[in-house]
Formats: structure tokens, sequence, C-alpha cells
């Protein structure tokens, strides 16, 4: 494949781990943290792990959308399947994340019309196709999704189409990092920072990390030779004693970002004053919400939503996995009654999850250690 | 009787992940069926049961067929319903003898519908050398059922030379696949037209009996275990084997033959290959003085020139596939959890 299996030169590859060996610190322990979820699975999919020296350790961050979106959401979304004219769309993604009863496909399963779409504009379709019927689009992402849930609407405005909605859950991932930066059990030194999110709102929002919080971040993509990369300068600046945004996928991500991307959030998207987020609690000005205007295409408007709340089981420790204080076996439900088959915590859920991908990785570490 | 049989299989209800081919179904068939109806047969969980009759062993295998949509590029579901059942008794080192297909229609289908899905069939059969010597058809009513299902089962004489199972692996032995994997399940994916994708690509199902052939002729002694990587891919066949057999699966991952459409639609939809199914090819577990032979006998046989020997058997990981990077990284290959879904964000 042209513009990957160059990302993929195992020649290069081994050139860029031996300078992590060389660069780093043998006496210190290393905690970096990746926020992307699209970098821990590729983390995993490649064995970057087994590439880099005992003493760096990979934090999965908050960067996967799934695994942040409280169950009560969910229950929310899939509450509007009980509408026969409903067909409840969503992301491949979603389809196995638990509610209180059950995923999506679950419901499915069940007979409600769930439908898996690839891009908010299929749902859009399905509602062209379908003028008897009312398509909701469950929107979940960060600031890379956000922008073609804001275009459909658009799209439905301009074309008048009634029968579609979106149930809005995108959030941003700006207002993440600082909970983590602030919460008083953080100890990291570094982050890889998102790739996919910062082709649309560039490098800047990441300047308070360097400047006020002296922690350096470099945005990478997701290949092993981006990702060793990225390692590569991280060091460098940790070892010239530098706190610097950097940008190592700069073939794919603009310092300033799309801004016509950021227009289009902008113009049908505004600040939700809180919002919560699974292992992290409400978060001020973390989420997005369909504004005024566009007040016909919101789910949350046209529908009758329960609100529910539901408190993750006391036992299960996500949001210190989230925050990187604990390594996901650490948490006392994993591999027992936290599984990728049983997910009690998303983050077990989505392959992005730290859990899911810890879990073949550590639950079978005494297998794979020699 | 007064028997009591302990059933492990606790989910309250079924649901699509149970028919998946992942760790589901075999959870269902291991905690439900398998302890309902043990018998010694049934334990082995082969692809096709074998049963000694006289001196000469056969193989009894069935499967049923739900596929959406019911034509895809590259076939159709009456060719998988043939060439699905055949190839799970070439697996087992047989020729297939005779196949029974049962219809279940959903009322309302067109009849020119119907009458395609049995000329494919017919030609399919034609392809494997096998005739359809029985059958059954029921039909339900409009929306019980999507349009066509068909259920085949197949009989077949297995080869005397052979002697297969997880059992006879042992470290060392080399594995060889016959072919790209990925190709069915991608194509159906996207002939689903969900998802407005495009690749020229087409679904391999093909009976695999010819290549069967050619290994066994090449290399019987040295041949212990096949198995065609359908629902659950290369990742799920090989998992099974690894837990069967005890041992470790090492996969040199840039050795395992995958197209360029299919390796660029998994990298897209967030796919892994080795989790998506294929309909024409097999995996071969040979002995490493027989897979020189084994491998150059698949080059040789028209529709085999794909071969290619993607790893071996090793003392550890016990119980576990690992794939090895070119760079020297490795990871952990599990079992496909449900069906496969496109990832976005």
């Amino acid at each position: 494949m042209r513009y990957v299996d160059e990302f993929r030169d195992p020649k290069l590859i081994r050139a860029l781990a031996d300078e992590i060996a060389r660069l780093a610190d043998p006496g210190y322990h290393y905690r970096i943290m990746e926020v992307c979820g699209g970098h821990t699975h590729a983390i995993y999919r490649h064995g970057i792990k087994s590439l880099l020296p005992e003493n760096i350790d990979l934090i999965h961050g908050p960067g996967c959308p799934v695994c942040v979106l409280p169950m009560g959401r969910v229950d929310d979304g899939l509450s509007l399947t009980q509408y026969p004219d409903v067909i409840f769309t969503a992301f491949g993604d979603m389809m196995r994340v638990p509610g209180t009863h059950g995923s999506p496909l679950e419901y499915k399963a069940r007979g409600a019309d769930v439908r898996v779409v690839y891009s908010p504009l299929d749902a859009l379709k399905l509602a062209q196709e379908n003028p008897d019927r009312h398509v909701v689009f469950f929107a979940i992402g960060f600031e890379t999704t956000a922008p073609s849930t804001a275009l459909t609407i658009m799209r439905a405005k301009a074309l008048g189409i009634r029968n579609f909605s979106v149930f809005c859950n995108h959030v941003l991932i700006v207002p993440a990092i600082r909970a983590i930066l602030d919460s008083p059990d953080m100890r990291l030194d570094a982050f890889i920072g998102p790739g996919h999110v910062s082709t649309v709102i560039g490098c800047r929002p990441y300047l308070f990390i360097a400047r006020n919080y002296r922690k350096p971040i470099v945005i990478s993509g997701f290949e092993p030779v981006d990702l060793l990369q990225s390692m590569v300068m991280i060091l460098r600046q940790l070892a010239e004693g530098r706190a610097e945004v950097e940008n190592q996928y700069s073939r794919v991500v603009p310092w300033d970002g799309n801004q016509a991307a950021l227009r289009a959030m902008a113009d049908v998207f505004e600040l939700r004053p809180y919002f919560e987020w699974r292992g992290l609690g409400f978060i001020s000005q973390s989420a997005l919400k369909i504004s005024e205007a566009c007040a016909e295409w919101d789910a949350e408007r046209r529908f009758e939503i329960p609100g529910v709340r539901v408190t993750d089981p006391k036992a299960a420790q996500c949001g210190e996995v989230l925050k990187g204080v604990l390594k996901p076996h650490q948490c006392k439900l994993f591999g027992r009654e936290c599984t990728p088959e049983h997910p009690i915590g998303a983050l077990m859920v989505s392959s992005e999850g730290a859990c899911a991908a810890y879990y073949d990785y550590i639950h079978r570490a005494a297998a794979v250690a020699d | 009787m007064a028997t009591t049989v302990t059933l492990s299989f606790r989910d309250p209800r079924i649901e699509l992940a149970h028919g998946a081919g992942g760790k589901a179904t075999r959870r269902l068939i291991e905690g439900l069926f398998l302890p309902l109806l043990a018998n010694p047969v049934l334990l082995e969980l082969a692809d096709a049961a074998l049963l000694h009759v006289g001196e000469s062993r056969l193989a009894l295998t069935t499967d049923a067929f739900v596929v959406k949509p019911l034509r895809f590029p590259g076939g159709s579901i009456a060719e998988l319903a043939v060439f699905g059942t055949v190839n799970d008794l070439a697996v087992a080192g047989a020729r297939p003898l005779a196949l029974s297909a049962a219809f279940i229609l959903e009322a309302g289908i067109g009849s020119d519908l119907l009458q395609a899905e049995v000329e494919a069939m017919a030609r399919a059969a034609a392809e494997a050398g096998v005739t359809v010597v029985t059958g059954d058809t029921k039909v339900v009513e409009h929306g019980s059922a999507d349009g066509i299902y068909i259920a085949t089962t197949g009989l077949g004489l297995v080869d005397p030379r052979v002697s297969l199972g997880a059992g006879q692996v042992r470290p060392g032995d080399q594995i060889l696949v016959s072919g790209p994997v990925g190709d069915h399940g991608v194509t159906i994916l996207l002939a689903r037209g969900d998802l407005d994708l495009e690749a020229d690509l087409e679904s391999d199902t093909r009976p695999i009996t010819p290549l069967v052939q050619a290994v066994i002729e090449a290399a019987a002694p040295g041949l212990r275990w096949m198995r065609d990587p359908t629902r659950g891919g290369v990742a799920s066949a090989l998992n099974e084997l690894a837990r069967d057999c005890g041992h470790g699966i090492v996969l040199f991952e840039e050795a395992i033959p995958i197209r360029e459409a299919v390796r660029g639609a998994c990298e897209i939809l967030g796919l892994d290959p080795l989790h998506v199914a294929s309909e024409g090819q097999f995996l071969a577990v040979v002995a490493p003085d027989y897979a020189e032979a084994a491998l150059a006998a698949l080059h040789a046989t028209p529709g085999g020139e794909g071969a290619a020997l993607i790893g071996e058997v090793r003392p550890e990981p016990a119980r576990t596939v690992l794939a090895l990077t070119a760079y020297g990284g490795s990871r952990v290959v599990d079992m496909l959890v449900g069906d496969p879904l496109p990832r976005i964000c």
C-alpha cells in the first residue's frame, strides 16, 4: 500500500528503535501518554511496546470516544429505539458498547432497527430513502468526526430533510488532557499528541501543555515509523530539558488546523456548560451540543430523553486507568468479570480501549514472556 | 433418564455474536450443544465427523448458509453452500461422495431468483465433482427469513493415507496457506453497499479439493492438520488449533499473502485481515521435512500459485497465536469477538 508501507519499513524501524534505546536514560522510568485511541490500537497491532526499552511505559489516554462515553448516554440514545418509526444509526465502533440493557447490537438482535453507518451522510441518505421513518444518528467522537456531523446537519438543513436528527455526544480533546494534567495523582513525562484530531484543530491548542505544564507533546502519525520517530523527538526534548509542541505528522496535520472544518463546527455546535466523561467525571466546556439554529435536527430536543445517569460498578477502576494512575491489569475486574466479550467498562469494548488492547498482551504475558 | 448434565452456557439470550464463529460461538457450542449431545465423535469438534465403516473412514459434515446479499461479486449463496461443505470435507482429507441440500425460502421471493440459485448450485456441484442426491424445501412467512437460507450436508471418503488432528501437531511443524486470505469477507462487506467503498475484488469461493489433493499426494505422511479459515478468519482457526494442540503458533506477518485491495479496505475500516473470512483457501500444518514438498505441490496446482509458508508451531507461547513483524515486534493474534465491525473514530 502506498503511503503506508513506507512507514512500516523494517530498516527504518530498527534504526529508530536503536536511537530510542540510546536516548533513554536507563536510570529513569519514563511515563509517556498516548492520548489517542488510534495510537493505542496501533501500538498493540504493530507490537511497538516490544521495541521499546523496559523503562519506557506507555500510558493509554482518554482519546477513545467510545470509552469515555458514560453508560447513561448509551441508554439515552438507545431509548430512541422504542419509537417504531425510528431507525437508529451509529458507527461500527458503537455497536458493542454496553448500555444497561445491552449494546446496540443486542438491541438489533432483539428486533430494534439498528444500522451501522460509515459516515453520518449515509444516515442522512437513509432518511431520504425512508421518508416515512425518522433516522437518528448517534454521533460520537472528538474533533475528528465532529466536522462530518456538522456538515451533515448543514446539508439536512439545506435540503430541508426533517426526518433526520443527531443525538450528539461529540467531545473535545483539550479539556480532557487538561483534566488529566490537573489530576493530583498525575505523573506523566510527556504526551504523544493525537493525530486525527489535530488534522482539524491543528497544533496551537496544545501550547498550554508545554508552556504551563512544562510537558513535551509530539503530534504523531499512526504507523510504526511515526510512533517511534515521535518517541525519539520526545526523548530528545526530555534529554535537552525542552518542553515544546512538535509536529511529527506534518504530512497530514497543518499547524493551524483545518479552518473549513472548524467553521462548520462553529456554525452547527455550541459548547455544553459541562459533560460527564466516563472515569473522569464532569468536565466543564468539554463537549458539544447542537446549536439553537439547528434545533430541528437535535434528537435531544425532538425526543423525550430519559436523562439516565448510571454509575460504573464500584469495583471498576476505569477512571484510574484513563488517567494513567493504574495499568489496566491492576484494575480489580480486569480479565475476571471484565473481558472483551463481557465488557463492564467501556475501555474493554473498543479495540482502541486501553483495557481491550492490554487484555491479550498482559493477560497472557506469562506465556509470551519467553 | 435422570442424568444431570452441567451446562456452562449462561448467556440469557442468543445474540448475533453467537453465530459469528468467534469466542461466543465456541462458548455456545461447548457450554450447551456438547454437554447435551455428548459423544466421542462430536467431542472431536472437527470440521467433519469421522465415521468408521468397515475398512473405510467416512467424513460427514453439515453447514447452514445465511448470507446477505444473496449474490455478490464472485459468487452467490448456493455456490457457497456447495463449496463450503465440500471444503469442510476436503480439510478432513476426504473426497466428496454426495451432498444433501435443504432450502428455507421466504414467501414472496421471485421464482427466477430461486431458479438462478439452483442453477448456480448445479454448476458448483459439477465443478466440485459431487452430486446433490437428496434435499428438502420449506417456505416460511414473508419476514420470517431473509430471502433464501440453504443448509447442505456432505458425505466424503477419507484418504487412507492421512491421519489428521490437532493432537498430531508438534513443535517445529510448518504452517502453510493455500493463497491470499480475506477476499470473501471483504467482498461481502463491500457488496452490502452500506459502506460506499468500492474495490476490484471478488469472493474467493471455490472448491479446494484439487489443492488439498495435491498436498496429500506430496506430503501425506507429514500432513497433521487442515482447516478452511471461513468465519473468524485465519486468526480464529489458528487460535482453535493453538488451544487444541497446546503449543504456540507463530506467524510471520509479512509472509501472509493478502491482496492489496483487502489490505487497503481493512486499513480503512479498521479491521484485521486475519479476522476476515476466506471461502476458497485452507491452512495446513505439515511436518518440517514435508513442508517444502507440500508448498511446491500447491504452487504447481492451478489456483495454488499464491500459496505461502506463513508460520510454524513452537512450544511457547503455549495455546497462543503470536504474529512476528518484519522489524522484530510481536503481537498476540486473538480470536474474533463477534462480527468484524468497521471502526471509524
